[in-house]
């Protein structure tokens, strides 16, 4: 790798040429840093077994269900990821999400205000929520577990109260509803992909080209190239099925587009992406998950990273309260309940977000969140009562809890830790 | 070599409780030098160091920086001032690779977004004139390098701020040979750049190999400030054990309050 001729520049840059990137990329596989290998390598297994046993699971209608199925489950995981940086947990996201559907359905129909003021009033909900949790684990210092699984039951309740004991209160608000259940018209879609893919391929270039301006390691343009390629193939051919027609009978009612969902959750998945690597705050989760104590010296105020995760976090799941609302278009006592935590944690870990804390990308929630929401959906199609997806998405999320301990212990093994 | 100190303290007390861990003591620094600071354990080594890094706050005594007398109450203030301290446990994010180790609480950013290519050519530069060859990319994650390269790396984090004085605890106590003369000609590369280097060690292997000046603590009190050309490796070990050797250290009833 090093030599002689040229030592300053060679000895502290990191690989420049596609070859060097490939070979990074190999090695930490090898070093037992399989990023998000397993999710991706796991959806693709689970859609071809799926598409074979039910040619259904491919036809476009389901492709869009899928999307608004994994919605909820995935917003919320994004804001589990924030807290799993830090090495800790929030068992109440779920229900956190349910309190927050509630008071969005209940500013809704018995005050009767606008959605804005609804949405604007969950959201508070879930920051409030957040701020009371992080506040107990770093404050006081009360395991996160411990406190997130009081929370856990004690907004069961809340719940229970908001819908006073068990009634279904029904969203009407058609922009609510609209999230869910409508869809960009088929060209507005395809310049939504267009505007990502440009930006996308924007961003990577001006960056390139200013590193290498400045003399320092650049990406390849065969690297851009291909991951602005490889963008380009994925959404372009999910954003074709998703304008396809999914309506029995086209003449009366229309079906076709990209779920309005859908842009909500990339700009949530860019906005965050952002958040965590390009700015000190992000910088900082990381440090903190890292090693709390070298983060502390450095003077980062630990308590308030803690904080402003759990923040995150609650605040996330109660965007997914108002996505899970506008699904059901209704709220009931089971809104964030049973299984919405375990798929959102199970989504985010399964992406490759460690439980161990300091390892994680926003886009493993998304990834998580699909492989998730493919099994729900497939073992759905396959005709499986509930019993049977609960045990295998309880294995799954084992399978990926597993795979994450056991890369740690060999990262160990070879001297990477 | 020079001769006033960048970094002077006089008539330093400190307690915890009812129990007085530095009586009086006094202790220097020099550019361009390397002051070793020995002592048994108990001495009073670790609490000296966080008195000058403000993680303790002292009773009595006079601090002055580069002739003015200062005050140090916490360490922003040690950090403002120039001096910076490398723990044993080194303090660095293994998730994290060099540069962002090396920014970690201070990163560069041009508004609201990290400064990559700043930091990136800062964190090398710095390593450079470290003349460090040893790691193979500064964008290198910190759990994939060695214990000298780790102790490396926390050093270059001291020195890139423009730090006048660096103290190093037991900088060699967990490496191999090779390691350890590679991270002693580190040390000794820093006060050829003009640093005041305070190194703390049990080893008198290395104090001989690259201090200057030798500094011994004996039961919170400082037995003895000699250059290291002056006296011997047994003197050193008399000094620390017992607090004197023949004419230096500690007078005897002025000296131990067992």
């Amino acid at each position: 790798m090093s030599s002689t001729a040229v030592p300053e520049k060679v000895a502290l840059t990191p690989p420049t040429t596609v070859r060097g990137n490939v070979r990074g990329y190999l090695e930490r596989l090898r070093g037992g840093d399989l990023g998000a290998m397993p999710a991706v390598f796991g959806l693709v297994v689970l859609c071809l077994v799926f598409a074979v046993m039910r040619p259904v699971f491919l036809s476009a209608t389901n492709f869009a269900n899928l999307f608004t199925q994994g919605a909820a489950v995935t917003v919320i995981a994004m804001g589990l990821v924030f807290v799993l940086l830090l090495g800790e947990i929030d068992l109440s996201a779920g229900y956190t999400s349910g309190v927050c559907a509630a008071v969005l359905a209940v500013v809704l129909a018995n005050y009767g205000l606008p959605w804005y003021v609804a949405v604007g009033a969950a959201m508070l909900t879930g920051v409030v929520i957040g701020t009371v949790l992080g506040t107990l684990v770093t404050k006081l210092g009360i395991p996160s577990f411990v406190v997130t699984l009081a929370a856990f039951l004690a907004f069961q309740g809340l719940l229970l109260v908001l819908v006073k004991e068990g009634t279904n209160i029904s969203v009407r608000d058609q922009t609510i509803i609209a999230i869910e259940n409508s869809y960009l018209p088929p060209a507005l879609g395809w310049a939504f992909f267009a505007v990502c893919v440009l930006g996308y391929a924007a961003v990577q270039v001006v960056r390139a080209r200013r590193r290498a301006g400045r003399g320092l390691a650049a990406d390849p343009a065969a690297v851009i190239a291909f991951r602005v390629g490889l963008l380009v193939v994925l959404g372009g051919l999910a954003v074709y099925v998703l304008n396809l027609e999914r309506s029995r009978n086209a003449l009366i009612v229309s079906l076709k587009g990209v779920p309005i969902v859908v842009p909500i959750v990339v700009a949530l998945l860019i906005l965050w992406t952002f958040v965590l690597r390009r700015t000190a705050y992000g910088r900082h989760i990381y440090a903190v998950g890292g090693n709390a104590e070298a983060a502390r010296r450095a003077g980062i105020n630990v308590d308030r990273i803690k904080i402003s995760a759990f923040v995150l976090s609650s605040g996330m799941a109660s965007i997914g309260g108002v996505i899970a609302a506008s699904q059901a278009s209704s709220v009931d006592p089971n809104t964030g309940g049973s299984d919405v935590l375990l798929f959102a944690v199970g989504a985010a870990v399964i992406g490759g977000t460690s439980l161990f804390g300091g390892k994680g990308r926003m886009l493993d929630a998304v990834l998580g969140g699909a492989v998730v929401a493919v099994i729900n959906n497939g073992m759905g199609l396959l005709g499986y009562s509930a019993s049977v997806k609960y045990i295998v998405t309880g294995s799954v999320l084992l399978l990926a809890a597993g795979v994450d301990a056991l890369s740690r212990k060999r990262a160990a093994a070879s001297g990477l830790r | 070599m020079s001769s006033q100190p960048v970094l002077s303290i006089r008539g330093l007390d400190k307690s915890f409780g009812p129990v007085q861990v530095l009586h009086d003591v006094s202790f220097s620094a020099y550019p361009g030098e390397v002051t070793a600071l020995v002592g048994d354990n108990g001495a009073g080594k670790s609490t000296l160091v966080k008195c000058i890094g403000g993680t303790y706050s002292i009773d009595a005594g006079e601090f002055h920086f580069d002739g003015r007398p200062v005050q140090v109450h916490s360490p922003r203030d040690a950090a403002d001032l120039g001096i910076e301290i490398v723990y044993q446990d080194l303090a660095l994010c293994d998730n994290l690779d060099i540069v962002q180790n090396m920014f970690l609480g201070r990163e560069k950013r041009s508004g609201l977004v990290l400064d990559e290519a700043t930091m990136e050519e800062m964190a090398a530069r710095t390593l450079r004139d470290l003349s460090v060859r040893t790691v193979k990319s500064i964008r290198q994650l910190v759990s994939s390098l060695s214990g000298g390269q780790r102790q490396t790396v926390a050093i270059a984090k001291a020195v890139l701020w423009n730090s006048k004085v660096v103290i190093l605890d037991e900088p060699t106590a967990a490496l191999g040979v090779a390691q350890t003369a590679q991270v002693l000609e580190l040390v000794r590369r820093l006060a050829d750049n003009g640093l005041a280097v305070v190194l703390i060690s049990h080893n008198m292997n290395d104090v001989f190999a690259v201090a200057d000046r030798i500094a011994a603590l004996y039961l919170g009190r400082m037995a003895a400030e000699v250059k290291a050309a002056d006296v011997t490796h047994s003197q050193v070990v008399e000094l620390i054990t017992s607090g004197r050797s023949g004419e230096l250290g500690l007078k005897n009833g002025n000296g131990v309050t067992a």
